[in-house]
């Protein structure tokens, strides 16, 4: 099974029928003949079930049989010319919370609608048999919703006061019920003024504000489980007897021998006692050039062996081992970062204290100076709902969701709201390097080789895992290739094949030649019978547009640095050439995550860009990070970003984003505020009947969405042309997940 | 007269309402923009059930 069948198939989730369920996401798909190709050719592949394509998510979920092997889904998709990456589907359980906000959303809005239009008329100027008879009807639409959709508010409440505390929710409730009570009791005694339709509405307002604000929460996630998956469930360990067992890898003590095969990772810390091999260091260092191996050699745990089979005896236990500490890094980073309060939470602590002494004060005022209890009780209700946090409920949720569909719209995806908040604050952006301000896949570098060259390395080098043989193996030239007869794989060295009575090598030059060659680059020569053919040098391309985006950062003052666990002459040749000052190289992924934290201890807040191969803590501990979607598995799930598209413009762009969302917010704060001082005096004299009051509460909560709709209108002369259709409203479905 | 109308409006809007709970329960707001486009599709595949 190949890397990508493995990665499937640990990444899928069995289903109820059988068969088992796959998600990838494919930013490329853009629309409804995508959707045709892709599920049609999807299907047509041996092992699936069926393919469905989601449009709005950009994402295609597979079901396919387990007996018939993992389907090629990645090469399929790959040769439509479609990039896939594997979408973590264990959490998605259907969001009942979600669900059951809108449930009470939709009966809210059902009675709302009801309650007004009866509510109109009365105002209007029905006559007073008539009015009671709404007022009844009314009540009687009022009572199921209320007790339907105020649940939620009730319950929260009681929870808090039980605690000792008020939240939010107390003065709603109270208002609510209030207002509820005292219009039926008014109903009772045949008075004018009635407030059901004033406390449905408020319930029907703050319940929109609380569904967005809850599709924009974070949801439980954690990347912990992404790097488990880079640990080797066991492995084969000789016995003195000289029989190997396999054995779990929570077993393995040191001085254990393993024999370690060709495409396994390294179980434990360990070091190489025979054999010569490569193995793949991104975990430690994020570079894929392999690093070879013999005896002597120390391997990392979760490194992955690519060429040849090793002999090492076990250093480390299981839980000493390098992944064990990478994965206690990402749990310290990831409980760290809980703490965050999000502006609207610590708005919400103010509100409850205020509004109750409003309330309370002009009850006592009334009563004092009138001694009229009805008169007080209404007046002290009407304070409860005008003063109601509908503006407060929608204010930050509205803004995030309109920014949300903003950047998804150029392909970043966001994780939650406090990541926009988060992302506003920054002054410093902190890169990785390979995989992040490089594509991170080595590309043969454009040099006059001849086509009948190219074909016989891409043959050579296809049976290789090796990252510069995969790379001649995908290039599809005209040239033509003799038959191999025989083609083998020199573990440390390269590939060997014979044609026609000649031996081709494709490797590393002492091994090919006989001599090294003189100018020392990183590359692979072709050799035949030992004489010099060819060589291929391959680079690391730096991303698109990374020039441009990174003095887009510098422009709007951020401090920008380049932490890489590559070695110090390329990182500052890339540095360097970009126009980074700072950077800091060879670093292991517990000090990137130190650097982090030195840079917070002196009040400094950081954006990281990684690609979650050895900066995983790094992501998690960051004050914001973004990842791109060519990232590895646990940087996905790390990062609170994920840009879709290769180029790096995507940051400045969700930086800019972020700061407009946060003036936004502020506005918006502004303005419920103001609205409140304005209404409270209007509540306080004793003016708010329930046509001002209505009129109010819609009045706010219109103008603080409006207020929020000017971030899509926002420099929209600068999308680039082609830019994905983004919807007209704001969708459950494209929120990531 | 009212007496006819009033209930008949409330209940046309209780169908709206159950009919908006059972097209959310049927998954049809997970992906609107595909089913924009699906309706153009020439095959005659009905519905497939994910």
């Amino acid at each position: 099974m190949n890397r990508h069948g493995e990665d499937l198939l640990l990444a899928s989730r069995p289903l109820a029928n059988g068969l088992r369920q796959t998600s990838l996401t494919v930013p490329g798909i853009s629309c409804g003949g995508c959707i045709a190709k892709i599920e049609r050719t999807l299907a047509a592949l041996p092992a699936v079930g069926h393919a469905r394509v989601n449009l709005s998510t950009k994402r295609v979920t597979v079901h396919w049989r387990p007996a018939d092997g993992p389907p090629p889904l990645h090469e399929a998709l790959a040769a439509l010319g479609y990039e896939a990456h594997l979408h973590e589907d264990g959490e998605e359980r259907p969001d009942a919370t979600l669900a059951a906000l809108i449930r009470a959303l939709a009966v809210a809005g059902f009675a709302a609608m009801n309650i007004m239009g009866l509510s109109v008329s009365i105002w209007s100027g029905a006559a007073a048999e008539t009015r009671d008879l709404f007022h009844w009807i009314s009540a009687a639409i009022a009572l199921p919703a209320l007790a339907y959709c105020g649940r939620i508010f009730f319950a929260s409440a009681w929870r808090s006061l039980r605690r000792g505390q008020t939240n939010m929710d107390v003065p709603i409730s109270i208002g609510v019920l209030l207002a509820f009570g005292m219009s039926l009791y008014d109903t009772l005694h045949h008075q004018p003024h009635a407030y059901f339709d004033a406390s449905i509405s408020l319930l029907f307002f703050l319940l929109i504000g609380r569904t967005l604000d809850h599709m924009m929460r974070e949801r439980a996630r954690t990347a912990v489980k992404g790097l488990g998956r880079l640990a080797a469930f066991g492995a084969m360990v000789v016995g003195e007897d000289g029989a190997a067992v396999y054995t779990p890898t929570g077993e393995i003590v040191p001085g254990m021998t393993i024999l370690l095969a060709a495409g396994e990772r390294v179980p434990v810390d360990a070091t190489v006692l025979a054999g010569v091999s490569d193995l793949d260091c991104a975990l430690m260092t994020g570079e894929s050039a392999p690093v070879a191996a013999a005896a002597g050699a120390v391997l990392r745990a979760g490194t992955l062996n690519l060429t040849g089979p090793l002999t090492i005896r076990a250093d480390a236990a299981a839980d000493e081992s390098f992944l064990a500490e990478m994965v206690r890094l990402m749990e310290a980073a990831e409980s760290g970062r809980s703490g965050y309060r999000r502006i609207a939470d610590r708005a919400s602590r103010l509100y409850a204290p205020v509004v109750h002494s409003a309330a309370l004060l002009s009850f006592l005022g009334w009563m004092a100076a009138t001694g009229d209890v009805h008169r007080a009780i209404t007046i002290a209700v009407a304070v409860l709902i005008i003063t109601c946090p509908c503006a407060l409920g929608l204010a930050v949720p509205m803004v995030q969701v309109v920014a949300a569909q903003r950047l998804y719209g150029r392909g970043i995806m966001m994780k939650d709201g406090s990541a926009l908040e988060r992302l506003s604050e920054i002054d410093t952006v902190l890169f990785d390097k390979t995989g992040t301000l490089t594509l991170g896949k080595p590309i043969l570098r454009a040099q006059a080789i001849d086509p009948d060259h190219l074909a016989i390395a891409a043959a050579l080098g296809a049976r290789s895992r090796h990252p510069y043989s995969r790379a001649l193996a995908a290039m599809h030239g005209p040239g033509t290739a003799p038959a191999f007869e025989a083609i083998g794989e020199q573990p440390g060295l390269g590939m060997e094949g014979v044609a026609d009575g000649a031996v081709w090598r494709l490797g590393r030059d002492e091994w090919a030649l006989g001599h090294a060659l003189p100018d020392a680059e990183a590359g692979t020569v072709l050799a035949r019978d030992g004489r010099f053919v060819a060589a291929f040098r391959f680079d690391d391309d730096v991303r698109p547009g990374a020039r441009e985006a990174l003095a887009a950062l510098r422009a709007a003052g951020l401090a920008l640095e380049v932490v890489s666990g590559d070695r110090a002459a390329s990182v500052g040749r890339l540095a360097a050439g970009l126009g980074i000052p700072a950077m800091q190289a060879a670093m292991l992924p517990g000090e990137k995550t130190a650097h982090i934290q030195a840079l917070a201890a002196r009040g400094h807040k950081a954006l990281m860009v990684g690609d979650g191969l050895n900066d995983a803590p790094a992501l998690a501990a960051a004050h914001v990070s973004m990842t791109p979607a060519s990232a590895a598995d646990v940087g996905r799930q790390a990062a609170d970003f994920v840009f879709l598209r290769p180029g790096l413009d995507a940051i400045p762009f969700a930086y800019s984003v972020a700061v407009a969302a946060r003036r936004l917010v502020r506005q918006n704060f502004a303005l419920a505020v103001v609205y409140n001082l304005v209404a409270l005096p209007i509540a306080i004299a004793g003016f708010v009947t329930p046509l001002v009051a209505a009129l109010a509460m819609s009045g706010s909560s219109i103008l603080v969405v409006a207020n929020a709709l000017r971030l899509r209108g926002r420099a929209r002369g600068n999308e680039p042309a082609p830019a994905d259709a983004a919807p007209a409203a704001p969708r459950l479905a494209m929120i990531a997940g | 007269m009212l007496w006819l109308l009033i209930p008949i409006s409330l209940g046309l809007g209780i169908v709206g309402l159950a009919t908006f709970f059972w097209s959310l329960r049927a998954g049809q707001y997970e992906d609107l923009d595909g089913a924009a486009e699906r309706i153009l599709f020439d095959d005659d595949e009905g519905p497939t059930q994910l």
